[in-house]
């Protein structure tokens, strides 16, 4: 093994090398041709996705002289908050004059128990699917899964019928039946496949132990399963507060969702458009779903990525 | 002493079959049941009220013969189109950007996404109000000097469509670009690896390697782009309420509009019947190259 | 201490930091041409990291590297002249066979003819020529390895380096490969430099083995001088399956003469080789089981007795586990020689087979 080399201490001159030559760490600019194209790319790319954003506040607090006159891009010359107050309290829809308020808390109305109730159907129902399969049960998932390809379209007439027939047309309670019903495909698959993640051990062992159906819902699963029950409430909170198609079909005037009713104050009013309120009443629109995403962060990517993975 | 029985089948599972009540009724009711009614009253004349009285296929010789109809499924394949193209592009590539450990990456994320949040009500009257002529961006431009300067899709029905699409593209991408990141996440760092001592450049590597590796991404893709392009409704309704004209009509708003204003219950049912076929011409060949397909390999 | 000339990989004050966590430091590996060398350690010893610096997969941040006396600090891997086998193997799933092996050199212009020539020399050597039309999913582990290796012998390059190759295959197919690629190394005598946490696997295809702990070479050496006389204590203790029995205690010097003493056992010193002057003071006695005589007399520079504790039979021999004093003490004996528990047993060794190490620093003595 004497021709082999042998490791040399730090510092020991080497033989047969040039002294000189690349040595360290390789050269890295920070301005170099690949960053400014990547960082540059990404940059204007983000300012395009803020820009909407942007021209709605500054839209919102400027005075209607000021729009005429000005560029929507500059920002307010003289701030004003009286577009909010008037998109808030004032505003006319062409039926009532009462603002976006109305609307408001007709979808904290319809939200909070539709998320409640669907996320109470479908957890139990994924639980049934996931740990105590029956004959059958996967035939009526799979339907339930492919039908949530099925246009509303085709669906909505038929829905009219039922919920006439038993007296909920044009009530909030119906509108929170039909949330519970088109919320069921995504939210059972969502609970279905969190459930047949956790160990099978451990349904088997409290089943040794003596729990149930309701028993091991409650005190096993339901304690292990907070973070799926926040995806879910997070993908319900922003998919029923911006839903526009049932709350225009299933509701009356005076029961309008808050997107219902923004869409008639900006697009039904005759007469001079008033911008600066119509973006005032559209950013609070916007405002609740905003805020459940940016507090949320991941948990909001996760719960898109679990609604986008159907089937 | 009671002897022991077998127990009746039925009441095998109680609680379970109980809990599952609703999944049944809705898949059955609903969505079976539902989607049969409104195809069998496709074929009666309903009009204010739904009727079982048969005209055969007059409905359908009518909406091929109405011009709104016909509007409504060009613009539709048109927007299908090119929103399919351009979110699977635009996606991809920025995910493609995401992904090359930069800095701040969360913070693009977040910007890229934000926008799918919003109600569709809310982006259609943002961009009507930043593609309005006088006030929005071609304002703006020739605010700067270029008096000719000419963007106002919302009100040339000839591109009326493409304003909608740029409103779309601008909510629906973040999406695409989250799952797109997703799957580049999901593949071996070795193959990236293995790529760079083979000395493959990074543009083949995406185009030779990655892409092909993350079909199942791209097709999970293309079946959410798609079932969102078929629903299309809010978004027309906000941003221009079809017009200028009939120029920017969908299926879904024709649908609506029939149903619940023109009080013509059997057009509206023929229109959705078309929809559902639409989707079902989308959703079966994939679900039997997913699913079908495995069982033979 | 000389410098190899004409070294194959020469690794000159390599470091590594991750931004205030050093990774690498101030390595220093000189590699023969043809030869065959082992990074081992335990994981998060830095040795994949250092061959993916060889590689240029990752960038240093201070130190040299030559392949083939050429600077290679800067270059894109792809130049420097090596292929390299994944642990996860990182073939292409959606090319087959054929595709895999030949996609680096399509990219690189080469003419079809050349690649065909290249492709089928390698498929003869790996015995791969059935397989390649067929996609990597209709691959077994030991094949889709093979097709990893042959995508390194197609870039006809002087260095092969390993990460891991072995490491997702089960025992038999990993015993079986490990022949392979040392049949493959005589056959095309190319340099190879190959990490692992397998110490089998080092000690039979190693010229030499780098043991690395920390970011640092222990010990550079051939595995049987690894084996024999380590470097330090963890190097001893890594090596050897079952581990090298340590035994604390104290240096003394009795009557001129050095003695290891941990309470009642008192260890003649007279046949070890000290590495340095010895001084009286705390010190670890560690000898390797299977250099224990067990039951067989007298004439051993050390004898004792013991209580068996525990017998463990593997088969072609059996490892008792003893009481030496009130330390724990294994040895290996051949099967029919086997002990019943709790009998009392008589042990020998020659120190002269044993290691000596500092408790303080762990260094050898």
């Amino acid at each position: 093994m004497s021709d082999l080399a042998v490791s040399l201490p730090a510092g020991t001159d080497s033989i047969g090398f040039e002294a000189s030559g690349p040595r360290g760490p390789k050269p890295r600019h920070v301005f170099s041709r690949r960053n400014i194209f990547l960082y540059g790319t990404l940059i204007v790319v983000a300012l395009y996705y803020l820009l909407p954003l942007y021209v709605m506040v500054v839209t919102s607090l400027k005075g209607m002289p000021e729009i005429r006159l000005g560029n929507i891009f500059s920002p307010p010359l003289e701030i004003t908050f009286e577009p909010w107050v008037k998109a808030w309290s004032s505003a006319c829809t062409g039926l009532n004059c009462d603002g976006l308020s109305r609307g408001f808390w007709n979808s904290v109305r319809i939200t909070v128990p539709s998320v409640i109730l669907s996320i109470a159907i479908a957890s139990v129902n994924g639980y049934a699917l996931a740990n105590w399969r029956f004959k059958g049960a996967d035939t009526f998932f799979v339907i339930l899964i492919v039908g949530a390809f099925i246009p509303y379209q085709v669906m909505i007439y038929p829905i009219v019928i039922i919920l006439r027939e038993i007296g909920l047309y044009g009530s909030l309670s119906g509108l929170v039946i039909v949330h519970s019903i088109f919320g069921m495909p995504i939210l059972t698959l969502l609970f279905r496949n969190y459930f047949s993640s956790m160990p099978d051990e451990l349904f088997r062992a409290a089943r040794v132990d003596g729990a149930g159906f309701w028993g091991i819902y409650f005190r096993i699963m339901l304690p292990m399963s907070l973070p799926i029950f926040v995806v879910a409430i997070i993908l319900q909170v922003t998919g029923i507060w911006n839903d526009f198609l049932f709350g225009v079909v299933y509701t009356r005037p005076d029961t309008y969702p808050m997107t219902v009713q923004l869409n008639n104050i900006v697009n039904s009013v005759q007469g001079v458009k008033e911008y600066n309120v119509n973006m005032a009443a559209t950013i609070l629109t916007g405002l609740v779903p905003l805020v459940v995403y940016f507090v949320s962060g991941k948990l909001f990517v996760r719960g898109i990525a679990a609604g986008a993975v159907k089937g | 002493m009671s002897k022991s029985e077998r127990p009746n089948q039925l009441f095998r599972n109680l609680n379970a079959k109980v809990a599952s009540i609703p999944m049944v009724l809705t898949a059955l009711v609903i969505f079976v049941g539902g989607s049969a009614w409104t195809v069998l009253y496709s074929f009666t004349n309903s009009k204010l009220l739904p009727r079982l009285n048969f005209v055969g296929l007059d409905q359908y010789y009518r909406l091929w013969s109405t011009p709104r109809w016909l509007v409504s499924i060009e613009n539709l394949l048109v927007y299908g189109v090119l929103s399919l193209v351009f979110s699977l592009v635009i996606g991809f590539i920025l995910a493609a950007l995401l992904d090359q450990k930069i800095r701040f990456e969360d913070t693009f994320r977040t910007i890229f996404l934000y926008p799918f949040a919003l109600s569709f009500i809310v982006t259609g009257l943002v961009w009507q109000w930043l593609l309005n002529p006088e006030f929005g961006i071609q304002g703006v431009v020739r605010g700067l000097g270029w008096e000719s300067f000419s963007f106002d899709p919302l009100y040339n029905s000839e591109i009326v469509i493409y304003g909608i699409l740029i409103a779309a593209l601008w909510q629906g991408t973040g999406l695409i670009m989250c799952l797109m990141l997703a799957g580049l996440r999901g593949i071996d760092e070795d193959i990236w690896k293995a790529a760079r001592v083979d000395g493959i450049p990074t543009l083949k590597t995406y185009l030779f390697i990655i892409i092909p590796m993350m079909r199942p991404v791209f097709i999970t893709a293309l079946v959410i782009i798609a079932a969102g392009i078929v629903k299309v409704y809010d978004l027309v309704v906000a941003q221009t309420s079809g017009g200028p004209g009939i120029a920017s009509e969908v299926p879904a708003k024709y649908v609506y509009d029939y149903m619940f204003f023109a009080q013509n219950l059997g057009q509206g049912f023929a229109a959705s019947t078309m929809m559902l076929l639409s989707v079902v011409v989308v959703i079966v060949p994939w679900a039997y190259l997913e699913f079908g397909g495995k069982k033979h390999v | 201490m000389t410098r190899l000339e004409n070294a194959s990989v020469s690794i000159q004050d390599l470091s590594l930091n991750f931004g205030a966590i050093s990774v690498l430091e101030t390595l220093n590996i000189d590699v023969a041409e043809g030869e065959f060398i082992v990074l081992l350690g335990p994981s998060g010893c830095g040795k994949s990291t250092l061959l993916n610096c060889i590689a240029g997969l990752l960038d240093v941040s201070d130190g040299r590297i030559f392949i083939k006396g050429k600077n290679v600090t800067w270059e894109e891997p792809k130049n420097r002249g090596i292929g390299m086998v994944f642990q996860s193997y990182a073939l292409y799933p959606q090319m087959t066979v054929e595709k895999n092996l030949s996609f680096g050199l399509r990219v690189a212009g080469i003419a079809k003819d050349e690649i065909a020539k290249r492709i089928a020399r390698a498929a003869e050597i790996l015995q791969i020529e059935p397989l390649l039309q067929r996609k990597p999913s209709a691959l077994s582990g030991g094949q889709r390895q093979r097709v990893a290796i042959g995508r390194a012998l197609v870039r006809d390059v002087d260095v092969f380096l390993f990460d891991e190759p072995l490491s997702n295959l089960d025992a038999k197919l990993r015993a079986e490969l490990r022949v392979e690629i040392k049949l493959l190394h005589s056959k095309l005598q190319n340099t190879m430099i190959y990490v692992t946490h397998d110490q089998i696997e080092a000690m039979t295809l190693a010229d030499r083995i780098a043991v690395m702990k920390g970011g640092v070479i222990q010990q550079l050496d051939a595995p049987q001088t690894i084996y024999n006389r380590p470097v330090n204590r963890f190097v001893a203790g890594f090596l050897g399956s079952p581990a090298m029995n340590f035994l604390d205690g104290r240096l003394e010097k009795n009557d001129g003469n050095w003695h290891f003493v941990a309470e009642d056992v008192r260890i003649p010193l007279a046949t070890y080789a000290f590495e340095k002057e010895p001084v009286p003071g705390a010190a670890v006695f560690g000898i390797r089981p299977e250099h224990v005589a067990f039951n067989s007399g007298s004439g051993w520079p050390f004898t004792a007795t013991a209580n068996v504790v525990v017998v463990e039979p593997m088969g072609s021999d059996t490892l008792v586990w003893l009481k030496l004093g009130n330390q724990n003490f294994t040895v290996r004996v051949t099967s029919e020689r086997t002990p019943n528990n709790a009998d009392t047993v008589s042990i020998g060794f020659d120190p002269m087979r044993a290691s000596l190490f500092d408790a303080a620093t762990g260094a050898r003595l």
